[in-house]
């Protein structure tokens, strides 16, 4: 099966938690963004507890677990937002 | 509202209102609202002394970006002007700006709450406080106050919020 290297960037407490502003995360082409988040907490457990928490955007969007993943996506990490 | 003025900003810098005010002026308009969230003190009884603020900051200045268009397909707005300050906070700086301007003050008041309600929710930037007694806290979204990394209550009595 054809696989996809992608680098998750994190952010605010999610980077803190990781010790690293990005992760590098090998995946099947096309996975989806739940077996991301299954990968992500694997090689960084410390987000284990947060994880329903975490969402993750594509390309600078929104998505949901079902969000298909292609190689090249701009990824991020998305703790819940604490702006204004 | 073809010559509708919208502007979106992050900046490292304290936010200029006046120039927010006079940017969003406008004939057009008869009502013109601004909005300013400032870093408050106390919450939930614990004594805060400064805020630093970060984001992500493509997909924030894309969402604010989304967040002013939506405003003026919503409300006949003449303009639209958010501003979100990043870094270091102190006490009584102000984090946000959302000054927006229009025809009568129910559309101007509506679209300013809806703007920063909604940036509140979609915008990826995140606060951290910095707590009186040296600890720091990231804050979470689902209420004011509340965090995903709960440290040991503070030593002082819980006060009750003077805002």
């Amino acid at each position: 099966m054809a696989t996809m290297s992608l680098e998750v960037r994190l952010f605010a407490v999610a980077r803190e938690l990781a010790g690293s502003d990005v992760v590098a995360i090998t995946l099947p082409t096309g996975a989806t963004v739940a077996a991301l988040r299954r990968q992500l907490i694997e090689q960084v457990p410390g987000l284990a507890p947060m994880s329903p928490q975490l969402l993750f955007s594509v390309d600078e969007q929104y998505t949901s677990d079902t969000t298909e993943l292609q190689p090249g996506a701009d990824v991020a990490c998305i703790p819940p937002v604490s702006g204004g | 509202m073809n010559d509708s003025f919208t502007r979106t900003q992050l900046t490292q810098g304290p936010i200029d209102t006046a120039s927010l005010l006079d940017e969003v002026a406008s004939s057009q308009a008869g009502a013109v609202v601004l909005f300013l969230g400032t870093v408050r003190e106390m919450t939930s009884g614990r004594r805060t002394v400064a805020l630093d603020y970060e984001c992500y900051p493509e997909m924030a200045r894309r969402k604010m970006d989304e967040l002013a268009t939506e405003a003026h397909a919503r409300w006949p707005l003449s303009g639209c002007a958010i501003v979100h300050r990043l870094g270091h906070l102190e006490l009584g700086e102000a984090s946000v700006a959302v000054a927006v301007s229009s025809p009568h003050r129910g559309q101007a008041f509506e679209a300013a709450r809806w703007l920063i309600d909604t940036l509140k929710q979609v915008v990826p930037i995140w606060k951290k406080e910095n707590w009186d007694d040296g600890s720091t806290q990231w804050v979470h979204p689902a209420s004011d106050g509340e965090t995903t990394k709960p440290n040991p209550p503070p030593q002082s009595p819980a006060n009750p919020s003077t805002l």
